[in-house]
């Protein structure tokens, strides 16, 4: 790092942006290696080295006391105080540290404020605020634009761009390729944990995209081809909102066919998750139609729709997937644990769960000591082939795969996907959801791309990887390029027309 | 960017409509006040109501036909919840909600007192405030231990097992130095015992919070009720015959009508508590200690990551708040009684209540105590009139008005964010 740069940190979820940063912070230690300041290697012990070292941070998760105020906040740690050592809060001169650093870096907060009445936007700034006031010469910003909408994001960047006019060093942690062309004077790309290329911002978007989810292992799937039947699901017009209620899938239509892959591929962020759960029955949906074999589905609980035979592995196994606590028999039959033969009326039958999960352990192949293990023990993979085991153990018109092999060995992975591609040869409609690309360009028949909640194109897995790589960043062929306003931050958040409000 | 209007449109923010909070307690109140009316008013009789002074029937009182008192108040009450129920501004509600109450209680009390038979219609008020005192005195120490532990983020259901080991080595120690203030640091550090081992288990071992304070609770009442069978029974005058602190009367302060008798002619730990109260509250929203202790209560990790060591200071906190409730448990064997088996009786949970009832704020917990301890005097002293309400019915209300303060009549009551969380680190 150089006094007034502002270097990008780019990479997917879970390739340890985040984790290196914290190191750098002194919240973890590190196993092996140095941090070097000024040339002298710096031994962190905790937040208060770093802070004196002059290393400041804004985390994901805001670090504030929603109940506190403003100048509260921001004095927390570092109080200025009178009266000796009864140690009286000195308030005015906290407010007036606040009215200050937000003067000169024209940062406008209230320092009375109550944090929680305050919009995202704002409390983000407050952090900001609360860590200059400790003269940080050096500012991690760690995903910062992840819960803004579009205008408080453009408000970040011309903060961003006063602070480092002020000679401030700002790493800027994200996977958004447009912020990082936006703002960044250097860009280094991060995956599964090593540096894998550094580049400058000229460097096109399709060079970041490819940097970014890699060419380094190429994951071969056996499969014949694909021998695509009736339309099972039918997705039309599908409008989403994120938690944030921001616009996520914006008029989404597919089909996805009996017999056949659909690999959703995408940067993180782009609306995949907010379609597959609107899907599934668990995000509303604003409008737009989903069909499962001809009958409309949305609007349906989830039990309903999975009752109706769909199959669905979330991508977040540890939260959505499984109940840690709970064992691997267990976990098995959480989704008919109350039909027969597992469970009749108010009673659960132990020995026909016991009996099933011994099968299922054989056939899917997982590595357990034994049925009854907390299925919180197992590895990540075994846990992840205990998902799919239960959800290929019912008959199934749709089986949907939301980042199937994340966090997952290699040789789970050959396992999962060879389940995958069975499921399809019998008939089943199978969608893929993957941050990897070579693992949809290895499952899909057909690859839709998704870029700002909408499908960009859709392609065959013949298809170059660079092509797919420049959909990914927005650009199609045809009308390249795609995005006008190529500088503009956001790559994640969809543009909404306003005349598709009404539909 | 043309996106901006689609958050506008999906956030709807949330509407109470007309049934506000204040709208609500407004309506209960009027209810209340017209039930004041109708019913206190009717079997209030003419006889003249006396609230004396004194401890006695003579002097100065004020009097007023029950009747007369008895729909007066009520229609004070009934004016309150009408106003807020009219709409008012949000800062007057409180009073008003307390204009309220206190009308009802001195409604029914106009009928109680002028129905109570011939020589017994007089309420002494130096003894009801004196009385109000002292049976708050345990449930005050209890809910500062409350607020000083769960400020700061570590649940303290242990405060029975707290005041009770306090009592009991205040007793023990104070008999066997024969010194009250050797008692008094015996007491302190007792409370502290039963603390260090709820921060070890709760802080260290991340053991729940709540079974752990059960437990220490149980395990206090075993290793006194044990060691008083073994001691203090076999020898009393040995081991549970500690000396007790006199009454101090504050110069000046003691003549003052009404307060100066009930309030300023007491013992140690009255002044001892109420200090504290004062203490506590302006250390905790003025000092570095009190914004760094809410802040690891709220948000232990915003605080960790600005170099607030979070362990410690709750180390800190959960020993303290030991150290107070010990000394509360000593106002009982080191003023007024010698050590019994189980002699805290379940007061310790009452101060529970007392903490959140009062919103974890020591002059709240303060207030609260003080509703109880009147409670609890209210109900004896019905009993001492003879009046036709059973007094485990005046008991019990107290608790009734816990449940209703909990359930939101009182305004949003709000536990430090992290109470009861363990913090791990990373």
């Amino acid at each position: 790092m150089e006094p007034g740069e502002i270097h990008a940190l780019l990479g997917e979820n879970g390739a340890g942006k985040s984790t290196l940063m914290n190191v750098l912070y002194g919240l973890y230690q590190p196993d092996e290696g140095e941090i070097l300041v000024d040339g002298r290697p710096l031994k962190l012990k905790g937040p208060s080295d770093a802070i004196a070292a002059g290393i400041g941070m804004v985390h994901q998760h805001f670090m504030l006391v929603p109940v506190f105020t403003v100048a509260e906040n921001v004095m927390l740690g570092a109080e200025q105080v009178k009266g000796g050592f009864t140690g009286f809060l000195d308030r005015r001169r906290a407010r007036r540290e606040v009215a200050e650093v937000s003067e000169r870096y024209n940062l406008r907060v209230d320092p009375d404020a109550v944090i929680e009445d305050l919009p995202v936007g704002i409390q983000q700034r407050v952090e900001i605020v609360k860590a200059l006031t400790r003269e940080v010469d050096l500012l991690i910003l760690d995903e910062p634009t992840a819960v803004l909408t579009p205008q408080e994001t453009e408000e970040l960047l011309a903060v961003m761009r006063s602070l480092k006019a002020a000679g401030k060093s700002i790493v800027f942690i994200t996977h958004k390729l447009g912020e990082v062309k936006a703002i960044a004077d250097r860009i280094t790309v991060i995956r599964r944990g090593k540096t894998v290329g550094t580049a400058s911002p000229s460097a096109s978007r399709d060079e970041l995209a490819a940097l970014m989810v890699g060419r380094s292992v190429r994951l071969t799937v056996d499969k014949k081809p694909a021998t695509p039947g009736k339309p099972v699901l039918e997705v039309s017009g599908l409008v989403v909102d994120d938690d944030r209620q921001v616009r996520a899938v914006d008029g989404i239509d597919l089909t996805v066919r009996a017999g056949e892959v659909l690999g959703i591929a995408g940067v993180q962020g782009n609306g995949q998750t907010e379609l597959i759960e609107a899907i599934m029955g668990l995000r509303p949906v604003l409008a737009g139609t989903v069909t499962l074999d001809g009958e409309a589905v949305h609007g349906w609980s989830t039990k309903k729709v999975l009752r109706a035979g769909v199959g669905y592995v979330p991508e977040d196994r540890s939260v959505d997937g499984l109940v840690k606590e709970f064992s691997v028999a267990e976990n098995l039959v959480l989704d008919i644990y109350d039909q027969p033969p597992f469970g009749k009326g108010l009673s659960l039958k132990p020995d026909a769960i016991a009996k099933s999960a011994k099968e299922r352990i054989e056939q899917f192949d997982v590595r357990t000591s034994s049925a009854d293990a907390p299925v919180g023990t197992l590895s990540g993979g075994n846990q992840q082939k205990v998902i799919v085991a239960r959800e290929l153990s019912r008959p199934l018109k749709l089986f949907i795969a939301a980042q199937p092999t994340r966090g997952v060995d290699v040789g789970s992975i050959e396992f999962i996907h060879s389940r995958v591609i069975r499921e399809r040869d019998i008939g089943t409609a199978v969608m893929v959801v993957s941050s990897e690309l070579d693992e949809v360009i290895g499952l899909a028949d057909r690859i839709a791309v998704m870029y700002r909640g909408r499908i960009i194109g859709v392609v065959g897995p013949d298809t170059p990887r660079e092509e797919i790589g420049l959909l990914m960043a927005g650009i199609t062929p045809d009308t390249a390029p795609a995005n006008p306003t190529d500088g503009t931050p956001g790559a994640a958040v969809p543009e909404v027309p306003v005349e598709e409000d009404e539909a | 960017m043309s996106t901006m209007a689609v958050p506008e449109v999906a956030v709807t923010a949330v509407d109470e409509g007309f049934w506000t909070r204040a709208r609500k307690t407004g309506a209960v109140l009027l209810a209340l006040g017209v039930l004041a009316v109708a019913l206190f008013g009717a079997l209030a009789t003419g006889q003249q109501a006396r609230f004396t002074l004194s401890e006695t029937e003579g002097g100065a009182a004020l009097a007023i036909n029950g009747t007369v008192g008895a729909i007066l108040f009520g229609l004070i009450t009934a004016a309150a919840g009408a106003a807020l129920l009219a709409g008012v501004p949000k800062r007057w509600s409180t009073v008003l909600l307390g204009v309220g109450l206190v009308g009802f209680v001195l409604s029914f009390l106009c009928w109680q007192v002028s129905a109570a038979p011939a020589g017994n219609n007089f309420m002494p008020l130096v003894n009801v405030v004196r009385n109000t005192f002292y049976l708050a005195l345990p449930l005050i120490f209890g809910a500062l231990a409350g607020v000083l532990c769960e400020r700061s983020g570590v649940v303290n259901v242990a405060i029975e097992g707290q005041l009770l080991m306090g009592a009991f080595s205040g007793a023990l120690f104070g008999s066997l130095s024969g010194s009250v203030w050797v008692g008094l640091v015996a007491a302190a550090l007792g409370g502290a015992f039963i603390s260090l081992l709820l921060a070890v288990f709760a802080i260290r071992y991340l053991v729940d919070q709540v079974v752990m304070g059960i437990v220490l609770n149980l395990l206090a009442v075993g290793v006194t009720g044990f060691l008083y069978e073994r001691l203090m029974q076999t020898d009393a005058t040995k081991y549970n015959s500690a000396p007790r602190f006199g009454n101090w009367e504050i110069p000046l302060l003691k003549d003052i009508p009404l307060i100066g008798p009930a309030l300023f002619r007491s013992n140690l730990f009255l002044y001892l508590g109420l200090l504290l109260v004062l203490v506590i509250h302006i250390a905790l929203f003025r000092t570095r200690w009190g914004l760094r202790t809410r802040s690891v209560g709220e948000h232990p990790t915003a605080a960790d990551t600005l170099g607030v060591k979070v362990l410690r200071l709750r180390y800190r906190n959960v020993l303290m708040a030991g150290l107070v409730a010990g000394v509360g448990g000593a106002s009982y064997t080191l003023a007024l009684y010698s050590f019994t088996k189980n002699m805290i009786g379940g007061k310790g949970f009452i101060a529970l209540a007392a903490l959140i009832f009062g919103r974890w704020s020591p002059t709240g917990a303060l207030l609260a105590a003080l509703f109880f301890g009147f409670a609890d005097q209210l109900a004896t002293y019905l009993g001492a009139i003879g009046s036709s309400i059973p007094s485990q019915f005046l008991a019990m209300l107290p608790y009734l008005a816990t449940i209703l303060a909990v359930a939101g009549l009182v305004g949003k009551v709000r536990a430090p964010a992290a109470d009861g969380k363990p913090y791990i680190k990373g």
